[in-house]
């Protein structure tokens, strides 16, 4: 096979060369630079620097939190899509709209709102302070500065799929004598179930990268309640490039784990159930 | 989503939940909606205007305050018209030819979007920082890139980088070649082609992903926090400003300025709404996150 088909029309050289030349300058080669500065370390200079106690703990804080906030979104994800796909009822366009703020609303400014919000002071952690509970400044900030900017990812990703459910399929799970538990339980969520881990891994994969909105809420306690990308932060100001490097690597090395496993699950959607 | 293919609103109850469960479930939604999405906005206003209107509008007459919009409005009106023709030309490329490593190209494009936003201000400071690759050669030519304008800019563009083009590609493969094809056979030249007949078949496209790709590069705060430095009047933008101020304790002012920054994430959610609600054919299908 030749590299390009033939075609009549126009531009095809001029078109990818600049793309080509545009992506190389923007993405490759900055991204050559951090292989580059990696390979100088090798595995046992970023080895050394994961094995740092600060940076452990930074990164069991983020891939814990991202994993529980990626859940909860799963779960209230899937609610607000089923209910946004399936229901009518007055406002639900408006709701609709509002899932994206997320995506929208600037990752400070969501910050800085949460930190409101939740602070000693704030409308709900006042209430919560009755309870003796504190969000701000501990790990809890955390999860639901991450809670709120993965949410779109659940919701975005299993509402289409819950549109395209042939209802006809849960008719006749009806007239067999099924329950509707029973059709939910068996019919519905196995047909959800790729969009349930796509929607999860996404999720997650924005939660474990997010900057903006955590360090607000966070407090970025060493140990407690610090982030790798603030750490990532704190090494740049320190001149510390091959500790920000080394930290910026493990978080890339996790997120195309992230992106080959979506891309697996997505080949066995599409044997499996025929979409993806 | 076309609505014909909705089931009607009376409907046995063996194929959907009884109304106690659909109200409960539509209250739970709307709870967690509220708690966790309306609300912050909610706040954001009201402490804004804590201390009234006339406080409010002071923060806006600062000096420092007027160069942190004015750089958020230059950096995005250099980087988004640069990924909007870069995301014509991958489009063109991608969708209207047919060529060897095409599914690494799309990869390739989408990459920044799985990139943590610290990162992607990361591997620019290692490449044009004091200590990075062309760091002593760009301080010899007496060229600031990191902590000035042009690192910003391009922390900017990376962040935003796949907006225009992963709107585009997929719309242009739907419409296919026939309509340039014919074009083509009646005469018209290669630009007059484009411009009379793919350009507009995409405009409602190219209009909701220039949307997009502007509200993440106005309030991109991780990546160009990384690059920026941090100096009053000359390299804070509008989400830096509003971390400088809060960390200040000056809690107004910040929120005055979050403000403006949330006023168009809402303006951009309503145009977003808007062309979906009317022009959804005209856009790609379905929706890509």
């Amino acid at each position: 096979m030749r590299f390009k088909q033939t075609s009549v029309l126009p531009g095809f050289g001029l078109a990818l060369g600049y793309t080509l030349l545009y992506l190389g300058i923007i993405v490759l080669l900055p991204l050559a630079a951090l292989v580059a500065q990696a390979s100088g370390l090798g595995l046992s200079g970023i080895g050394a620097v994961a094995a740092e106690p600060r940076v452990v703990a930074a990164l069991r804080t983020s891939f814990g939190l991202a994993f529980a906030a990626a859940l909860t979104d799963g779960l209230f994800g899937g609610l607000i899509a089923w209910v946004l796909a399936r229901y009518r009822f007055p406002g639900r366009r408006f709701l609709d709209a509002i899932v994206d703020l997320p995506f929208a609303l600037p990752t400070a400014v969501a910050g800085i709102a949460l930190a409101a919000l939740y602070g000693p002071n704030g409308w709900i952690g006042a209430i919560l302070a009755d309870f003796g509970i504190q969000v701000a400044f501990t790990p809890a900030g955390i999860f639901i500065a991450l809670i709120f900017v993965a949410l779109p990812f659940s919701v975005r990703t299993l509402q289409p799929l819950i549109a395209e459910i042939d209802q006809s399929v849960e008719e006749v799970s009806a007239t067999l004598g099924a329950k509707r538990w029973q059709t939910i339980r068996r019919i519905i969520i196995p047909t959800l179930l790729p969009g349930v881990l796509i929607g999860f891994a996404l999720a997650f994969a924005r939660s474990v990268s997010e900057y903006g909105s955590v360090i607000f809420i966070a407090g970025n306690l060493p140990y407690v309640s610090e982030i790798a990308p603030v750490l990532i932060v704190i090494k740049l100001e320190e001149y510390d490039y091959p500790g920000a490097t080394a930290i910026a690597v493990i978080m890339l090395g996790v997120a195309f784990c992230v992106l080959f496993a979506i891309n697996l699950i997505q080949a066995w959607s599409r044997r499996r159930f025929g979409y993806a | 989503m076309p609505d014909a293919n909705r089931p009607p609103d009376k409907i046995s109850s063996a194929t959907t939940e009884s109304p106690r469960t659909r109200a409960m479930l539509i209250a739970l939604a709307l709870a967690f909606l509220v708690l966790f999405l309306i609300l912050p906005v909610i706040a954001v206003f009201s402490e804004a205007l804590r201390k009234g209107i006339s406080v409010y509008f002071a923060t806006f007459a600062d000096a420092d305050a007027q160069a942190a919009i004015r750089l958020t409005l230059l950096v995005a009106a250099i980087a988004v018209p640069l990924n909007m023709v870069f995301g014509i030309a991958a489009a063109w490329s991608i969708a209207k030819f047919e060529f060897r490593g095409k599914s690494l190209l799309i990869t390739l494009i989408d990459l920044p979007f799985s990139i943590s936003p610290v990162v992607s201000g990361l591997i620019y400071v290692l490449l044009f920082g004091a200590q990075g690759y062309f760091g002593p050669w760009l301080k010899a030519h007496g060229i600031e890139i990191i902590f000035a304008l042009p690192g910003i800019v391009l922390a900017t563009i990376f962040v935003t980088f796949p907006f225009v083009a992963r709107e585009l590609i997929p719309l242009m493969q739907e419409q296919g070649n026939s309509d340039e094809e014919a074009a083509l056979t009646l005469g018209a030249g290669g630009l007059r082609v484009f411009f009379t007949i793919t350009l507009p078949n995409v405009r409602w496209g190219l209009l909701y992903g220039v949307l997009l790709c502007n509200a993440r590069a106005m309030g991109e705060f991780g990546a160009v926090a990384v690059v920026s430095g941090h100096i009053r009047g000359l390299t804070n933008t509008m989400p830096l400003y509003v971390e400088i101020l809060y960390n200040e304790y000056n809690f107004v002012a910040a929120f005055a300025m979050a403000s403006l920054l949330t006023l168009l994430a809402v303006i951009t959610l309503a145009a977003k709404t808007l062309l979906e609600m009317r022009y959804g054919e005209a856009l790609a299908h379905p929706p890509r996150l």
